[in-house]
């Protein structure tokens, strides 16, 4: 008997160690062969927290919670009623709304603020099965690339290197989805919704070596997400790989009627989507991605995606995204217009931080002066300037009237092409505390994902190989609206063909 | 310079937002310089161009007119900095 339950003991060590190293998928057949139970898994991603502390990618841990959770998928599993992301354990991007668990979007206004509802792309997933490991940190109110802006503190990009809390040089895993890039990447969540407003989810994976997906505007619920730019927001996953993402977007997409933006359409099964299959399919290269200052070898590894999608069989074609350089300064009208009407609900009446004051007016000041950082007050302060009186035609309407533009470009190519290929960001990582001189410098980190929030389309960023210094960099892939199928597929295939398969130098 | 300092004092308040004296002409001169970025958009012929109001064309869904949710006071209270008889409670407006 001793020596069974140490032979039993010792497998399960080792069990341990390489649980983590599963992706999604192929833990959810391991849960399913009963190789390891959902509370194995749960441990071994609990420890992987605790071993990832240094990152500082969870703000909150909920690991109860978590193993609560794992109990009940282990019954599922052993009863033969297991569902689709059965015992699959998560982080959340601390921008949805977490029923019982404190959620702060990275910002001191909302310190101690616990939800009594649920976001509903969480609530789909949980009732899909997966289980939340804890909340995970994010540049505040999702304004940012870098992660820099969040009030719980920067957090640090594991592919800085094998001891990442002491380098000298501490990598941003970008942003605004920053926490949840780097804790999938380190191995201490198996995937994590995020959210996408400028290249919030697309961004980050790049970084981080991942991929993510920011699926067709209306796609996802945005109830009970935080909101930062209501016309832009979308909720996605945060993945280890294209099949991950899409089990992972199956059970986050789909209509809810308290989000009148998220659309009746039935969502397909986008796993069904990965046929491998790109022949016939065209990919449309824009020339106006190759922008200034842009490393040579991201223009390689552009080149090279093309190439090999060739070689499997797909038609490379040029096109023209003619109004592509004005969809950053368009955006930086469009979403501090729409944060600065969001964020006005933060008055120190209802929830979060308050600060005193008399009169009432002056508690509101003080209040929104001390809890918001300074990327936010910047840019409630620009979108307060758009949509004053006497301002709006010239800017908030001219910059919707660019966005038209914008949106007409991509029909337009869309007429020759099925899915459009760019570089995924114009550099690798950064350090924590670089491009913080000057606003628009960090601004350009979502050049290339900017124009498709602007157009409300789907894209997906994957990693197309390393640096010269040995930091992950990614492509993107554009859709029409609503065929994700076309990206996954299109994603896929290109994935087999890189064959990345690095892993940071810090990891569970 | 499209932002001076008085600009910044009135979009200051509108915004709700405390600024200090001594920042404003930091505030102004950083507001102004992404103004100037933003202008290059006046380089865009948008005569005939409609603005975009929906990056998806839908219609806007109907539904019931009937209450579905609500009777929560607590729960819509339980994250107030005051609150007092299940009401908010702010600093006295009228005197």
């Amino acid at each position: 008997m001793i020596q069974g339950s140490e032979i039993s003991h010792q497998k399960s060590e080792k069990n341990m160690a390489s649980l983590t190293e599963l992706s999604l998928a192929e833990a959810l057949d391991g849960m399913r062969a009963k190789r390891f139970s959902a509370t194995e898994l749960v441990r071994a991603y609990i420890a992987a927290q605790e071993t990832c502390r240094p990152l500082n990618a969870y703000v909150v841990e909920t690991p109860e919670l978590a193993l609560e959770k794992a109990k009940e998928s282990d019954a599922r599993y052993a009863k033969g009623t297991a569902r689709p992301l059965e015992g699959a354990p998560l982080g959340v991007k601390d921008l949805f709304c977490t029923k019982g668990v404190p959620t702060t979007a990275g910002s001191r206004i909302l310190k101690g603020f616990t939800p009594a509802y649920e976001s509903t792309v969480t609530a789909r997933l949980w009732h899909d099965g997966a289980l939340m490991l804890g909340k995970l940190g994010m540049d505040e109110f999702a304004m940012g690339s870098s992660n820099t802006t969040s009030a719980c503190g920067p957090v640090i990009n594991p592919w800085t290197g094998p001891d990442p809390a002491n380098a000298s040089r501490k990598l941003v895993p970008g942003g605004s989805s920053g926490g949840a890039a780097a804790a999938v990447a380190a191995r201490a969540a198996i995937a994590a919704p995020g959210t996408d407003t400028g290249g919030s989810i697309r961004q980050p994976a790049a970084l981080c070596g991942l991929t993510g997906i920011k699926p067709t505007y209306g796609r996802c619920s945005r109830w009970g997400i935080v909101a930062f730019a209501s016309s832009l927001d979308q909720a996605g996953p945060v993945a280890r790989d294209v099949k991950d993402a899409a089990l992972m977007l199956r059970s986050m997409a789909g209509h809810d009627p308290k989000d009148s933006t998220s659309v009746q359409r039935g969502v397909p099964d986008y796993l069904a989507a990965l046929t491998g299959e790109v022949g016939g399919l065209r990919v449309g290269i824009p020339r106006e991605y190759r922008v200034d200052g842009m490393p040579g070898e991201i223009g390689d590894l552009w080149e090279r995606g093309a190439k090999l999608l060739e070689e499997a069989g797909a038609e490379v074609v040029e096109i023209s995204l003619p109004h592509t350089k004005y969809a950053l300064p368009a955006y930086y009208i469009v979403a501090p217009a729409e944060a600065s009407s969001n964020l006005a609900r933060y008055d120190g009446v209802r929830y979060g931080l308050r600060v005193p004051g008399r009169p009432v007016q002056e508690m509101y000041e003080n209040t929104r002066a001390a809890g918001f950082g300074r990327e936010v007050r910047r840019r409630v302060l620009i979108g307060t300037y758009v949509l004053s009186a006497g301002y709006y035609d010239a800017y908030y309407l001219k910059a919707q009237k660019v966005r038209t533009r914008i949106a007409g470009d991509f029909a337009q190519a869309f007429k020759t092409c099925d899915v459009i290929l760019t570089p995924a960001t114009p550099g690798e990582a950064f350090a924590i505390g670089e491009k913080e001189d000057d606003p628009v410098k960090m601004w350009l980190e979502d050049v290339f994902t900017v124009p498709v929030n602007m157009a409300g389309l789907p894209g997906l960023s994957l990693p197309a190989g390393l640096s010269k210094n040995g930091l992950p960099l990614g492509l993107q892939l554009i859709g029409r609206p609503f065929d994700e199928e076309t990206v996954l597929r299109v994603g896929g295939a290109l994935e087999n063909a890189i064959g990345f398969r690095a892993v940071p130098p810090f990891h569970a | 310079m499209t932002i001076d300092k008085d600009t910044v004092t009135r979009i200051a308040s509108l915004a709700r937002i405390k600024v200090r004296e001594e920042e404003k002409e930091a505030w102004a001169k950083e507001l102004d310089g992404i103004l100037g970025w933003i202008d290059q958009l006046n380089e865009v012929d948008t005569g005939h161009v409609a603005p975009l109001t929906s990056v998806v064309e839908t219609a806007l869904p109907m539904r019931d007119d009937r209450i579905t949710d609500g009777h929560c006071p607590n729960e819509i209270l339980a994250n107030a900095p005051a609150q007092a008889a299940g009401f908010f409670v702010v600093p006295k407006v009228v005197e």
